[in-house]
């Protein structure tokens, strides 16, 4: 991580303008690129902008924190905790299946000490693999032996992961001592709410000092007890998430008023996710038809919070035990039984050496994108689209599209490309041959797109998706993202200035429900 | 009368064993039993049964109507 630092330190240590550091924050914040002033305004660094240093370190190479680490860095969650002490009607511990990809929901619970082993195996079979997060599949907090005994064996083993965790936030203010004894530096709360009457509909109970506690009452205390431990967290210098779930015509308008109470108390990142509702899952919500948002509205929402404050947009509500960049789960290669027998070879230095090569790819692919923009310079269009890119990650066009598992979403504008989110659909081509109905779900899945940009793609689905309206484009195959998608858009610009095509914007897309499957 | 815990409903999350105070919770086969030997019904303890009270799942710590009532010491 040293070695790391010095490179990140070079261009800290340079005098920015303001519009360098405005920039510079957009690209931390995963804004991508802004102003048409043609500069190469983020340096080297790829992304710390003004955030201090102290702070850039912590979050630069933790894919949940910062988008742009979120292509290079992986992460890995393990289910040491689960038990619970709240009840949420979008929750059902019951359910749990090999396929589904939510939180709450694991194949196998683990002891602390099966937990350490874990991590070692994945940090030596994945050297990209920076943090490691506790986040249930209960409460970390509920279950607090368990929480930090895994958390002290894996500092003294594996001292170079950073650690993490994710609460419902009702027992946090007791454990904040605790969580700073450990150099915890990111602690994710759920905050659905901050207006107990709100709160009643989404929280049947809580149980907390020996009593189950209901309806507003319990609404209450939890929001009183969230936002305590949030500001002691801020106190303290430790980076807070807080995560929000968009339950439309229940809690949608209100996260507004979240957004802000939040920010007040110091809070480093926002991440407003999609309600997840089907009636297999067996939840309260699935079972009502509580339905979840649409692209388009968790989009307006995300839009009208993005202030001064950073909202992410690249979460992927992964499992309990996910394990591997943030858009793919390799938990079945790590299975108990699995890493039991694995030889385990912990190499610090081999990790240091992978993650410096990471930084040289990051590096390169930033100096790729700001070259591209200089050539929006000048170019005036109120022109806004959305641009579907299949990518295995490294930031680069490297996914067939009849492979990919989930299509990143970019805006695109004259200002540059901007990350704005990822749409999960079911593997299109299985076995070689195409599925006519996997198609459709792909397409309804982009569907507020104008393009999508793949490593590769068939001649039969090429044909569908013009059908559809959304132009397959193949032509960058293997080159960076937001280079490619700045190239595309200028020529798509020109097109439209020269009369050649007309502009249309395109409807909404659909947020998918159902499970993730694995790779067949 | 004791506390037992439907092992069909029983999610093995664990919340109930450290809630217990007469720690007469363990896990068993997959999933957590009570010993009805050990179940006071946390009368003299808690307004509640406290594994009832932080259970997930409804009407899976239930009273268990082939044990007598439990006699708090007078």
């Amino acid at each position: 991580m040293h070695a790391l630092a010095q490179h990140e330190g070079a261009s800290a240590g340079s005098v920015a303008n303001v519009s360098e550091v405005m920039q510079a924050i957009a690209e931390h914040k995963g804004c991508g690129t802004s102003g048409g002033s043609g500069k190469a305004s983020c340096g080297s660094a790829a992304g710390q902008g003004d955030l201090p240093t102290e702070i850039w370190e912590k979050v630069k190479n933790h894919p949940c924190y910062s988008e742009e680490a979120h292509h290079h860095y992986a992460r890995m969650h393990v289910a040491v905790a689960p038990a619970c002490n709240i009840q949420c009607n979008y929750c059902n511990r019951k359910y749990d299946c090999a396929n589904e990809s939510r939180p709450g929901v694991v194949s196998e619970k683990l002891t602390p000490e099966q937990a350490a082993k874990k991590v070692l195996a994945v940090a030596s079979t994945i050297p990209q693999m920076t943090v490691l997060g506790i986040a249930g599949p209960g409460d970390p907090l509920a279950n607090p032996e368990k929480t930090f005994k895994t958390f002290e064996l894996i500092s003294k083993t594996a001292p170079d992961i950073k650690l993490c965790l994710s609460t419902n936030g009702l027992t946090l203010p007791d454990h904040v001592d605790t969580i700073a004894g450990f150099n915890v530096d990111h602690v994710t709360i759920t905050i659905n709410m901050v207006d107990p009457e709100i709160g009643a509909k989404i929280y049947p109970w809580v149980f907390w000092k020996h009593k189950r506690y209901t309806g507003v009452e319990a609404a209450k205390l939890l929001t009183d007890r969230q936002l305590l431990g949030l500001e002691m967290l801020t106190e303290r210098g430790i980076l807070c998430k807080v995560n929000s779930v968009m339950i439309p015509g229940i809690n949608d308008k209100h996260l507004v008023e979240v957004n802000k109470a939040v920010k007040s108390r110091g809070a480093f990142l926002h991440n407003i996710m999609p309600l997840i509702s089907a009636p297999e899952h067996g939840t309260v919500f699935g079972l009502t038809g509580q339905r979840g948002p649409t692209a388009q509205e968790l989009k307006a929402l995300q839009d009208s919070c993005e202030g001064e404050m950073n909202m992410m947009r690249h979460c992927r509500q992964c499992r309990a035990d996910a394990v591997g960049l943030l858009g793919e789960d390799r938990s079945a290669e790590f299975t108990t039984d699995k890493i039991m027998a694995m030889e385990v070879n912990y190499d610090l230095d081999s990790r240091k050496a992978y993650q410096a090569m990471v930084e040289e790819e990051r590096v390169a692919k930033v100096a790729a994108k700001q070259e591209e923009l200089t050539t929006l310079a000048g170019e005036q269009s109120d022109i806004k689209l959305l641009v579907a890119v299949a990518t295995k990650g490294s930031g680069l066009i490297n996914e067939h599209f009849g492979h990919a598992k989930e299509f990143q979403v970019y805006e695109l504008s004259t200002a540059g490309a901007k990350f704005v989110g990822h749409r999960r659909v079911d593997l299109y081509c299985q076995g070689g041959y195409g599925d006519e109905d996997s198609l459709e779900t792909v397409i309804r899945a982009i569907n507020d797109c104008h393009a999508v940009f793949v490593a590769k793609i068939g001649g039969c689905p090429k044909g569908d998706l013009q059908k559809a309206g959304i132009d397959p484009v193949d032509q960058y195959a293997h080159e960076f993202i937001e280079k490619s998608a700045i190239a595309w858009f200028k020529a798509y610009l020109d097109k439209v200035n020269s009369g050649e095509i007309e502009h249309v914007e395109r409807g909404d897309a659909e947020i998918r429900q159902g499970a993730l499957i694995t790779a067949a | 009368m004791a506390l037992k815990i439907i092992a069909s409903q029983c999610t093995s999350c664990s919340a109930c064993e450290p809630e217990c105070p007469n720690v007469a919770i363990r896990e068993k086969n997959g999933t957590f039993i009570i010993d009805p030997k050990k179940c006071t019904e946390c009368i003299g303890h808690f307004d509640a049964p406290q594994c009832t009270a932080v259970c997930p799942v409804d009407d899976t710590c239930v009273i268990d109507t082939s044990y007598p009532r439990y006699q708090a010491p007078a």
